[in-house]
């Protein structure tokens, strides 16, 4: 089937079996190969992408299902120099084999860019949806906590 | 070395880091080979039999499928994986061959290899291969292997593969004469490393060549190529291992595993590269499991709390094979029981059951986390009986400075005796109470509040490191200056390429933005080991201080010549190579790079060691424990990396706790798993322990190697089984509620409370 | 673990929609936000021929309070649910219940047709369906029908679903401002399915004594539950602490939960006891 939808601002097409899922797509069809599969059944939260702005499992997903839409990607949240998120994460040491750190960055910039002013708890109950299995999550929460100045600054949505 | 630079000891934000937040790191699902095909794997959903047929003909004739391989293509003698550790003769029956043969002995062990123009294409085609197996009874339990319900290894007619002792002393002489002594039984849960990456191989086959590359590697990539290759009957110099980048390890990914001959095997046959990738699924019944055991022992103490030693039988479910380093566990529970509390008696059996099940092999502190479980409930139960304060206990026995180097028990055979090497073992006990407050957390002991009831528990632990016997490196002074170290270590998530060049920059007097670390691949280092038991930064580190040395050698020499004087003559100082006023960059101090070769030999084990304290609040109707607060006290010798030390010991803790609660690998009485995704295996997540800290110290440097380090990446998770157990029977102490197995989930509390409750309205 | 191979269809409404489902004579399936359906498909427990997906479907994603009660459209997703402030003290019962649903990224697509229509037993949506009476709007090719909760939850993730039908309304009952309510679940991490959960609400006549008292529970049956024997016990009397001892003792006797790889039935069994109590202590509060 024919698709198009928006990848990272720009308009894109495939031709996908319906039964390709979004994360897949992103992955093999468009090269963006940040979006991880830790799990492929909708527990582990690698696969975060934004579907109009929302945290969505891509692995959950099918392309098909994204006719028309705009899809944003951890690679469609970076920029030459590393955005405030990313370098409160670098900062805190909150990433160590890497291999979660894309979901968590898209589901992190979700909740700000909505919640700028979400708390410890609600920033823990939040990313309770991914997992990590090198960190203690520790470093991560201190990152998001860290990174609220910058999306509070930009006004929230 | 010259205290000129000091980015040793620096928390350096991590270089890795650039890449990975933006999602450009290469993980092995991310390369790619032109005319690639998709490898997917059928496994025996049987947990014992006999294969009678595989008919793959239906899957051959689905279109867009290419190959089925089984067992019978792979030449006359289906391969077997040696061990890499502990490799006797006579657990050569037990060895894994790369392909079920004419048995299979777990499910999930594979039976043939799909090769299709997609990886959804080979999935599809798994339905339509026909696999007769006679099943034989499955061995699932202790009580089935013990007893040969059936026997996973018929030639060798018995399921009990080997027993190891450790020993130390004359335990049945000193425990005649002991004032107390009590023997307990405890069990832990089969449970796994589970990294987040799934595993995964692209194997390339260039016939004109004669070349093999495989992309994946990761922990042991020199051993492995070496096994490949003898496998595949190819020489060394033919097939290449390449690290990407590794999406987590814990002991678990890199050890050779069937897919590590089946995906490059399958390459050279169908002549395009094949690439693989597990699912979680798969991944959950192949990847190694570990910390299943039993245990009956004795403990034995003077009347007044000193400990005199340890006795008794351990029983390891090792599963359906030995894999390459499956004995490690079993023997590490035996020989570190005694752990850092002065104990001259031991004698411990530690005996590997072959079962139906998924293979173990080492994950993160293997053995010791199990054994440390084990002490510390024994040493809580203890001071009840004997009525002497918990940390006073532990204070009277835990080894003296005094005392390093102190000697820990043996363990036959593969013989191997090892001594701790350096510490301060006390210390660092009272900087654990401090830090974590006990005396004011003391008065909550017992107390019931808002439903809960408080408790709080310590313990101590040793971690062993830096295991042997080398680490190469290959130093490349580049022509712009620039310096290029190659590795044997390997990368698992840890930080390496930012530990290692704050090393480099040290030892080099650079800066560290000049330095870049390239690690893991066969291609890199002629004969490197990897990284496991926690070796890599002195390991790697150490022969990064004797390539350093090397190199300054070479840039003296080179140096001379050019300006006409003696090697010794030349200061080496800021970048710079001097002598009698005038000065040589070392960009372009030679038209070609300046390369050299070191290694560091090692034949001791490092001993990181700490304190561990826990508080914990239970509801006794739910069994839910809330773990209030933890805090970990460690001593390393010397900390290269403040910042990733610090996400180590997060990192360990929290594993440490997944394993406590909520970690499970379950499986009935016919073999089956019954744990197959992450909605039955319960892995930590972000609002279940929030409030963990860890303090690392510096205090007794390590004396066996250069840098002064010791191994410090598993430590934190060590002491956490037996910790939690204790603080749960602190704050239940009022019911004498005893935990003795773990995980310790809210069904076994529950349980635990209402057997208790039950005695008490009896009594 | 990709997918089976299947057909994929995206209709405008829902007339087409049924008659997609009914052409494939039960080899299709509805899906819409896919959190329940996917990772059946990933683990291939499920290879419908056609997928009918419900996105386009106008009309289905609204949440209407009136006089008779809360309706909520098909396609209502769990951030509607939390995101309505109305529901707060429009139906406190079902915003407290849907705070445990599952995780933030489920959240933005779960929905609560597919929950019902998937009647997983430990799930909290089908739960306060059961509990509150919820009447069912669906329609198929034989046209539409309004079914109770109790009749349409017949087994585990079992409804009286035709093939060719779809789920378009969820309608829960006038809820009155001063009626008593909680509920409390237990489960291993939050947004995990509940090992076990109950659901309950009461009102109180002149007298205050407890009147009209529902009470459910997840987690501890093939299906979610309504304890009628331990409504028995409480209606008519006054809470108190013996009231709830009953109540609990009863819950207790007459549950008969599986065991599991999770817990044997005899944990669900005393849990589901100690939430009612805690339940019906924090409803008195």
């Amino acid at each position: 089937m024919q698709i198009e939808f928006n990848l990272n601002g720009q308009p894109v097409s495939a031709d996908v079996e319906p039964r390709t899922t979004l994360a897949d797509c992103v992955r093999d069809n468009f090269g963006q190969t940040g979006t991880h599969l830790a799990c492929e059944h909708g527990v582990c939260g690698a696969c975060t992408v934004l579907v109009n702005g929302e945290a969505v499992r891509s692995c959950l997903m099918l392309a098909v299902q994204v006719q028309g839409d705009k899809v944003v990607t951890v690679e469609g949240l970076s920029g030459d120099e590393l955005t405030p998120l990313q370098a409160a994460f670098r900062k805190h040491h909150g990433l160590q084999c890497g291999f979660c750190t894309p979901g968590f960055i898209t589901t992190a910039h979700a909740l700000l860019s909505h919640e700028p002013d979400a708390d410890e708890e609600r920033i823990r109950e939040v990313l309770s949806g991914n997992l990590c299995r090198c960190s203690g999550y520790v470093p991560i929460v201190e990152a998001v906590l860290e990174a609220r100045s910058a999306y509070r600054d930009a006004g929230s949505k | 070395m010259k205290a000129f630079n000091s980015y040793i000891g620096r928390p350096m934000e991590r270089v890795e880091d650039l890449r990975l937040v933006r999602g450009k790191g290469t993980y092995v699902a991310d390369v790619n080979r032109p005319n690639q095909l998709y490898a997917v794997i059928l496994r025996s959903s049987t947990a014992h039999g006999i294969i009678k047929s595989i008919d793959t003909a239906d899957a051959l004739a689905l279109p867009g499928v290419h190959r089925v391989l089984t067992g019978k293509d792979l030449g006359n003698k289906v391969p077997v994986i040696p061990l890499r550790l502990q490799p006797l003769p006579q657990l050569e029956p037990f060895h894994q061959p790369v392909i079920a043969d004419h048995k299979v002995r777990y499910v999930g062990e594979p039976v043939a290899v799909v090769i299709a123009e997609s990886a959804a294409i080979a999935e599809d085609a798994l339905e339509h291969i026909m696999l007769d197996i006679e099943p034989l009874p499955a061995v699932a339990t202790r009580e089935h292997a013990e007893t040969k319900r059936s026997v996973v290894f018929e030639e060798y007619g018995s399921n009990t593969a080997i027993t190891w002792k450790a020993f130390k002393g004359n335990a049945d002489e000193a425990f005649k004469g002991a004032d107390y002594i009590r023997r307990e039984k405890f069990k832990v849960q089969r449970h796994a490393a589970m990294f987040m990456e799934p595993r995964g191989f692209v194997a390339e086959w260039d016939e004109v060549a004669g070349k093999l590359t495989v992309w994946g590697a990761a922990k042991t990539a020199w051993h492995n190529r070496r096994t490949l290759a003898a496998q595949l009957g190819l020489p060394l110099e033919a097939v290449d291992l390449i690290e990407v980048d590794v999406g987590g390890g814990f002991g678990s990914r890199g050890e050779f595993y069937p897919e590590d001959y089946l995906i490059p095997a399958a390459a050279r046959i169908v002549g395009r590269p094949v690439k693989w990738t597990e699912d979680r699924r798969e991944h959950m019944m192949t990847a190694n499991h570990a910390r299943e055991m039993e245990c009956d022992v004795e403990f034995a103490c003077t009347r007044d709390g000193k400990f005199i030693g340890l006795r008794g039988q351990i029983w390891s479910d090792i599963g359906a094979y030995i894999r390459t380093n499956g004995s490690v566990g079993p023997r590490n529970i035996a020989q570190y029981m005694c752990g850092p509390y002065c104990m001259d008696h031991v004698d411990l059996k530690s005996s590997m059951l072959t079962t139906n099940k998924t293979p173990c092999g080492t994950y993160r502190g293997p053995g010791r986390y199990e054994t440390d479980f084990v002490r510390e409930r024994m040493i809580d139960l203890a001071a009840q009986d004997l009525k002497i304060d918990r940390v006073e206990l532990r204070r009277r026995n835990l080894v003296a400075d005094a005392q390093m180097p102190y000697p820990l028990p043996s363990i036959t055979p593969f013989d191997s005796s090892t001594e701790l090497d350096s510490g301060d073992y006390h210390t660092v006990f009272d900087r654990c109470l401090k830090e974590f407050n006990w005396e004011e957390k003391s008065k909550l002991r017992g107390q019931l509040i808002d439903g809960y009831y408080h408790g709080i528990a310590i313990g101590s632990f040793i971690e062993g490191g830096a295991a042997g016997p080398k680490e190469e490196v290959r130093l490349v002074l580049e022509t712009d200056g620039a310096l290029s170290v190659y590795m044997g270590s390997s990368s698992v998530g840890q930080g390496l390429e930012t530990i290692m060049a704050q090393i480099a920059a040290d030892a080099m007097e650079m800066p560290y933005h000049k330095i870049t670390i390239l690690h893991g691949s066969t291609a890199y280092v002629k004969d490197g080991y990897g990284a496991y038991h926690s070796r890599s930064t002195v390991m790697g580190g150490s022969a990064i201080l004797v390539g350093a040395e090397k190199l300054k050698e070479l840039i003296r020499k080179t140096a001379a010549q050019r300006l006409g004087c003696k090697p010794e003559e030349i200061v080496i100082d800021d970048e710079q190579a001097s002598f009698g006023g005038k000065h040589l960059w070392f960009a372009g101090l030679s038209e070609t790079p300046l390369e050299v070769e070191a290694a560091f030999f090692n034949k001791k084990y490092t001993w990181a060691y700490g304190t561990q304290a826990a508080h914990v609040a239970v509801d006794p109707g739910t069994g839910h424990v809330k773990v209030i607060e933890m805090m970990s006290v460690e001593d390393v010798g010397r900390m290269i990396n403040p910042l990733t030390l610090h996400g180590q010991a997060l990192g360990s803790m929290v594993q440490g706790l997944g394993g406590a609660f909520l970690e499970h690998l379950v499986y009935d009485d016919e073999g089956q798993l019954l744990t197959g995704s992450f909605a039955d295996y319960l892995l930590p997540t972000a609002s279940d322990f929030p409030k963990l800290d860890s303090v690392t110290l510096e205090l007794k440097p390590c004396p066996n190697n250069p840098l002064g380090a010791k191994g410090a990446g598993e430590g934190a998770l060590i002491p956490v089984g037996g910790l939690m157990a204790n603080a749960i029977a602190d704050a239940l102490s009022h019911l004498n509620v005893q935990p003795m197995e773990l995980p310790l989930s809210p069904p076994r509390i529950w349980q635990l409370v209402e057997e208790a409750e039950a005695a008490r309205a009896k009594a | 673990m990709k997918p089976p191979i299947f057909e994929y269809a995206s209709p405008s409404t829902v007339a087409e929609a049924v008659s997609l489902l009914a052409a494939r004579n039960g080899n299709a399936k509805v899906i819409s936000g896919g959190q329940s359906l996917m990772p059946m498909l990933a683990f291939r427990l499920a290879a419908p021929e056609l997928l009918v997906d419900l996105r386009h479907l106008k009309d289905l994603d609204a949440i209407r309070i009136g006089e008779d009660g809360v309706r909520l459209g098909a396609k209502v997703r769990w951030c509607d649910i939390e995101g309505d402030s109305r529901l707060v003290t429009g139906h406190p019962l079902l915003a407290e219940a849907i705070k445990h649903v599952a995780h933030y990224q489920i959240r933005n697509r779960g929905t609560v047709g597919g929950s019902v229509a998937h009647a997983d037993p430990s799930a909290e949506m089908p739960g306060i369906a059961m509990t509150c009476d919820a009447q069912m709007t669906i329609v198929g090719s034989a046209g539409t029908r309004v079914e109770a909760a109790a009749d349409f939850f017949t087994g585990p993730l079992q409804t009286s679903l035709e093939p060719d039908e779809i789920l378009t309304e969820v309608h829960l009952p006038a809820w009155p401002a001063a009626r008593r309510w909680a509920f409390l679940e237990f489960a291993r991490r939050k947004g995990d399915f509940a090992m076990a959960g109950v659901a309950l609400f009461y009102d109180l006549d002149g007298s205050g004594r407890i009147a009209n008292a529902h009470v459910g529970a997840i987690g501890v049956a093939d299906r979610p539950i309504r304890l009628s024997e331990v409504e028995a016990v409480l209606n008519g009397n006054q809470m108190s602490d013996k009231l709830i001892a009953a109540a609990s003792a009863k819950a207790r006797q007459t549950v008969d939960p599986p065991t599991d790889i999770h817990a044997p039935g005899a944990y669900r069994a005393a849990l589901v006891a100690t939430l009612l109590g805690r339940g019906l202590k924090k409803s008195a509060a």
